[in-house]
This record gives structure tokens, C-alpha cells and sequence, in this order.
């Protein structure tokens, strides 16, 4: 019945755009937060393009999703319409943005996962999606060079530094494991060459993460329990906080265009 | 003594030439005092402002709206630096002024210390705020001092956007639903006012506006300034269909510009002096982020000297 | 670090090429307490418009600049060499490539 499997390929793909672009808009989202309260100046700066890159890449993706699912849902209508139970974004990603150690911990973790998958994502058989990808790994290898760097300096700065940025680390490990789960989407799409097979990143995102934190006289936590949820929906308490307050305007107005 | 009448000669006619005065350059004392006094009065101005606009970008209700703000947040930040470096050029130090702000010595463009209430804000600061920011900008470029007119080509350059963006969001909320509109004309009448006093005392009251236009700082004065962006700005509200709160606004045929109302200057100089609605708040955030910030600034700075002190010994 | 009582690290001056081919340019100057961060700072502060292909940073205390009283020695010496430029000679009309 091939009818029946354009559909159920349509539905994984609009599932795992939907995954990319929610992980980049929440931690855009996030990372906005931190404007005008950097450590310094030029940080302010630096993080406020992080968070402009991540958005851009959720409004490429998300359009991708809405032309994907063909019920003419628009970016503002994916991002501003649903509540966090059809959220797809990694539960790392919507963890609050803490101190500045906790932001760079966050934004390790999650960069060097992002590097692995984009970078793959440039080779994949859906040329739109290698397209996205290609644009987006370029900006994501530049976030790898900021976090590594602030990685190192906080974690070999002072003893008050290091143990921040530790406790940064240890407190959002268990949110690492949620970042390589799959679901019948991911099997499908791998073997159609769209994605690669993320479980299968994590080895190599380990290796990764415990060189730059022994570099920065960091270790790297133990703990093997995992929180998971995202990919049906289920996340954490602050996700909903966070679009109550993306969304409070357009639920207040509905229908308004802005 | 003769020799300073000399220098100030050389100068004078140095800036009668239409020349800049350069950082290594010899200025009056009265001179150097202004124009820091002014310059990080601006960068301040610039970062300060972050803060109302910032309050919204979580909120921006689309995702296109929500780039546009926060990239013109940042560029205020970078404005605000790109003003730090000329300041620091004249024998300051950033760390200096950024205390001279905490400490309520150096003051800041009032209109920051104005609550952002709702979207419509967004459009109407970019409009208005902007709009007024860079009459005053556009003339500072040709400011005497190199670094401060460099930094200004720069950020006029950058600013162009800004006030485009404003009107943008004030249209489509003008052309929006009652509510919508009603919500346009509330930001209006809330930050007309305030926006007029942005351009500072009238000329008559302005104790520094004689000497900066004899140094060539400023080039035009408050009042021609004011009336110039009345004059621009009155058609522009027309177009929107909006109401400028003003009941004494009136075309002048023989003046060639709009007569406009009295500024309540009781209420411009209770802000100046701490007693805006929002003062308080602004300074104390600047100064949280400032605090919270600390232990990262040391870190880096220790792992600098780390590194530095390996290298040595490598060296050796 | 030079001062421990300064809260801003030290200043670096920043010059941008804006396209291969070009020299870089002087455009101001960013806060960063070692060469990397300097690096990303002035590329996050002064490219945001994709006005950059190369960036150099050099800290500030390394500059060394002529005086404002030198510019008379340094720079008026020059005024009496004409025939450093091509039109102090003259050449044959007709002759070309030239």
C-alpha cells in the first residue's frame, strides 16, 4: 500500500523536523533570556548571536515541518499554537538558564550533539533538510568554539569558578540521555538516508565532551539513570512556563496578526 | 601659562578648520570633561535602554518580530560599546565610567527610566525613541572629536534599521483590530511626551549647550533639534491614523513647522533627578548582572594568567 | 590581568579586512582577558553584518603611536620630493604605456 506509507513517511518526517526545530527555538528562547544580564559586555553580545542563529534555524525548520505536515500551518503557527505536550524539543534544551557556568554546561552538552547531527544531516537524501543543515552547521561549529573555550576558563579559572561550572555539569547530566532516544520515526528515516541514527552519535559525543572537560580540569558525572519524556511530550515543569510566556500575546489576541 | 593660550589657539583653530581633535591631540581640560561626561552619558544611554526593549523579545508574538528585537537589542549593546571605546580613548577607563553609572553620578537618557507596557511600546520606541536618537546621531557625526564621530558613522550606519522596524510593528498594529489599534494610540500617548524631552532643556536653560557648540560637539541645539523632529514626526503619525497627544499642535504657515504644546518640565527634570518610574529598577538590574557577573570576568582573567605564566616558563 | 581592581580586563584594538584583497582596517576596540576570547569578542561585536573576512586583535598597550607634536619633523619633510611623484617628469608626447 504505498499510499499508506507516503503518509506514515510524511508523519515521521514532520516529527523529526518538529524535534529540530523546537530544540533550536527553546534554547534560542532561552538564550535570549540572558540579554542585557551577560558578565560582560561583549558576552551579551556573543550570546545574544547564539540565540539569533538558533531562531533562525527554528524558522527554517519549522516552516519545513508546516510544509511537511500540508495543513498549511505557518512557523508562528507551530511555534505560537501548541502547548508543550506537542513540544519535541529535548529536555536539556528548556532547562532554565541558571548561572552563566550552568548556561555554558547546558550549552556544551547540547553543542557537541548538535555538531555531531548537523554535521551528518548535511549527507541527507531530503536535499531541503541538507540545506538547513549545511546553513546551520556552520553557525553550530562556531557555538562549539564559544562553549569550549568558556568550558575551559571556567572549569581551570578559580576554585569559585570550577566549582560552579561542575555543578552545572553534574545537575543537567541526566537530561544528556534524552538527546539519543528514538521512536519508529528515527527507524524510518534512517533507513531512508534522511537522518542519521542518533543513538549512535552517543558513544562519540561522550568521548567528546570527556576530552574538553578533562582539558578543563572538569569531571565528567557518573550518574547512569536518565530523565527522558521529549519524545512523547513529556518534559519537564519549566517548559510550560517558558511558552506561557512566548505565547501570552497571541493567546491573548487570537487570530491578530503582529 | 603663555603656552597653554598658545595651545588653546592652535586648537581653536584647529576646530576652525573644520579639523577633528584626535586622542593624543592637546585639548582644554573643559574640553576632555564634556565630552566624556557626554560620550559615556551616551554609551550608558545605550546600554541602559537594553532593558525595556529586552523586557519583551520572551514575548515577541512572532518568530520573525522576535529576531528583529533581539538583534536590536544587541546592537544598542554594541553601541553602547562602540561608545565605551571612544570614551576610553580620552584617558578613562570603561571599569570607571560603569561605576560613575552604578553609583548615580553619570546619568543616562531619561526615557529609559519609562515603564514598556505593552507590544505597541516596541513600535512606539523604535519610532519615537529612535526617531529622536538619531536627529541627535546624525549630527554627531560630524561631532570634533575623531573617536566619538567615528563611533557615531558607525552606529547611524546600524541604527538605520531601528526606527523602520518601530513604525513596521506601529502599521500593522494602527491597520490591526480595534484593540490593536487602540493599543497603538495608548503607546503614543504615553511616549510622545517624554520622547520631546529627550532632546534636553530648552537652549535657554541648558547649561552646556553654549560651550558644546562652540567646540563643535554639537552642531545644532536642543530646540532646532525638537522642532525638527516634530516636524517629521507629525506626518508620520497621520499616516498611521493616530492621535499625537498634543491639543495645542498646530501647523505655523509662516513659520514653516508645527507650534507645538509646553513640555511638563517638573516632570523632565523629577526623572532626570531619580524619580521616574523606572530608575531604580534599571540601575539595580545593571548592577545585579554587574555582580553576577563578577566571578566569570575573574575566572577568565585567572585562567589568563595561567596561561601566560606556562608560557613564560616555557620560554625560560 | 593587569589590575585586579580594573573589572573589564584589557583592551584590545580591533582591525577588520572587509574583503580578501583589502587591508584591515582599524574599527575600535573590545574588553577580553587573552588573545581567543579577544578574537570571538571582536567578531561577535564588530561582524555582525557580515562585514568581515579576517580580524585582527592587538592589545591596546602595544601600539606604539607617533605624537601630535612629531607631525611636523615626520611628516613635513616630505612636502619638498616631488619627484617622488610621476608627474614631476616629463615625457615626449606620443610616447604611451608610460
Amino acid at each position: 500500500m504505498p499510499a499508506m506509507s507516503e503518509t506514515s513517511h510524511t508523519k515521521a518526517l514532520f516529527e523529526i523536523l518538529l524535534r529540530l526545530g523546537d530544540n533550536s527555538l527553546v534554547l534560542g528562547h532561552r538564550l535570549s533570556e540572558w540579554c542585557s544580564k551577560g558578565p560582560i559586555l561583549e558576552e551579551d553580545l556573543a550570546l545574544a548571536n547564539i540565540s539569533l542563529d538558533c531562531i533562525g534555524q527554528a524558522r527554517l525548520l519549522l516552516t519545513y515541518a508546516g510544509e511537511t505536515e500540508g495543513k498549511g500551518r505557518s512557523e508562528d503557527d507551530l511555534a505560537y499554537g501548541r502547548l508543550s505536550a506537542d513540544y519535541r524539543n529535548a529536555l536539556l534544551v528548556e532547562m532554565p538558564n541558571g548561572d552563566f557556568g550552568v548556561t555554558i554546561a547546558r550549552q556544551l552538552y547540547y553543542t557537541v550533539f548538535a555538531d555531531l547531527l548537523y554535521s551528518a544531516l548535511r549527507q541527507s537524501t531530503d536535499a531541503q533538510l541538507a540545506g538547513i543543515a549545511a546553513k546551520a552547521h556552520k553557525e553550530i561549529q562556531y557555538h562549539l568554539r564559544h562553549c569550549t573555550e568558556w568550558t575551559l576558563r571556567l572549569g581551570d579559572g578559580t576554585e569559585e569558578s570550577n566549582r560552579r561550572i561542575q555543578k552545572g555539569f553534574d545537575e543537567l547530566w541526566a537530561y544528556t540521555g534524552d538527546l539519543f532516544a528514538t521512536t519508529e520515526a528515527d527507524t524510518q528515516l534512517v533507513q531512508a538516508g534522511i537522518i542519521p541514527d542518533v543513538a549512535a552519535l552517543q558513544a562519540a559525543w561522550k568521548t567528546q565532551i570527556e576530552n574538553i572537560l578533562s582539558q578543563a580540569t572538569l569531571t565528567l558525572p557518573q550518574g547512569t539513570w536518565m530523565q527522558k519524556g521529549s519524545r512523547q511530550g513529556i518534559h519537564t515543569e519549566h517548559l510550560s512556563y517558558l511558552l506561557g510566556e512566548m505565547q501570552s500575546l497571541t493567546r491573548a489576541y487570537p487570530g491578530a496578526s503582529w | 601659562m603663555e603656552n597653554t593660550i598658545q595651545l588653546e589657539e592652535l586648537f581653536d583653530a584647529k576646530l576652525e578648520r573644520g579639523e577633528f581633535i584626535e586622542p593624543k591631540d592637546w585639548m582644554p581640560e573643559k574640553y576632555r570633561k564634556t565630552l566624556i561626561r557626554q560620550i559615556s552619558q551616551h554609551a550608558h544611554s545605550e546600554v541602559i535602554g537594553m532593558q525595556p526593549e529586552g523586557n519583551w523579545i520572551t514575548r515577541a508574538p512572532s518568530l520573525r518580530r522576535k529576531a528583529v528585537l533581539l538583534a536590536k537589542v544587541q546592537d544598542e549593546g554594541g553601541h553602547g560599546l562602540y561608545l565605551y571605546s571612544a570614551c576610553e580613548t580620552l584617558g578613562i577607563s570603561r571599569d570607571e565610567v560603569i561605576q560613575q553609572l552604578q553609583s548615580g553620578k553619570a546619568k543616562y537618557s531619561s526615557i529609559f527610566n519609562y515603564p514598556t507596557l505593552t507590544w505597541a511600546d516596541m513600535g512606539a520606541i523604535g519610532w519615537l525613541v529612535d526617531g529622536a536618537a538619531i536627529m541627535n546621531q546624525v549630527m554627531l557625526q560630524r561631532t570634533s572629536y575623531g573617536p566619538y564621530s567615528r563611533a557615531m558613522v558607525r552606529i547611524c550606519k546600524e541604527e538605520s534599521f531601528h526606527q523602520r522596524q518601530g513604525y513596521e510593528i506601529m502599521c500593522v498594529l494602527a491597520k490591526g483590530s480595534p484593540e490593536q489599534k487602540a493599543m497603538a494610540q495608548d503607546a503614543l500617548n504615553r511616549w510622545w511626551w517624554p520622547t520631546l524631552m529627550m532632546f534636553g532643556p530648552k537652549d535657554a536653560e541648558s547649561s552646556n549647550s553654549a560651550e558644546s557648540i562652540k567646540w563643535k560637539i554639537k552642531r545644532e541645539t536642543n530646540d532646532e533639534l525638537r522642532q525638527k523632529f516634530v516636524d517629521r514626526t507629525v506626518p508620520q503619525a497621520e499616516h498611521l491614523g493616530l492621535t499625537v497627544p498634543d491639543k495645542d499642535l498646530k501647523w505655523n504657515a509662516e513659520r514653516n513647522s508645527y507650534d507645538f504644546g509646553e513640555i511638563d518640565w517638573e516632570e523632565f527634570w523629577n526623572v532626570v533627578q531619580g524619580n521616574g518610574p523606572c530608575n531604580k529598577v534599571r540601575i539595580e538590574n545593571h548592577v545585579r548582572a554587574h555582580e553576577e557577573g563578577k566571578w566569570v570576568r575573574e575566572a577568565a582573567a585567572a585562567y589568563a594568567a595561567k596561561k601566560a605564566k606556562a608560557a613564560q616558563v616555557q620560554v625560560a | 590581568m593587569s589590575s585586579v581592581t580594573d573589572s573589564q580586563w584589557p583592551v584590545w584594538e580591533v582591525f577588520v579586512q572587509t574583503k580578501s584583497g583589502m587591508p584591515h582596517k582599524h574599527c575600535g576596540s573590545v574588553h577580553a582577558p587573552d588573545k581567543e576570547i579577544a578574537l570571538q569578542n571582536a567578531r561577535d561585536v564588530y561582524t555582525r553584518r557580515s562585514e568581515g573576512t579576517n580580524i585582527w586583535v592587538v592589545p591596546a598597550n602595544a601600539i606604539t603611536a607617533s605624537s601630535p607634536e612629531d607631525i611636523g619633523p615626520f611628516f613635513d619633510p616630505s612636502n619638498d620630493k616631488p619627484y617622488r611623484h610621476p608627474t614631476f617628469y616629463e615625457i615626449p608626447e606620443g610616447v604611451k604605456y608610460m
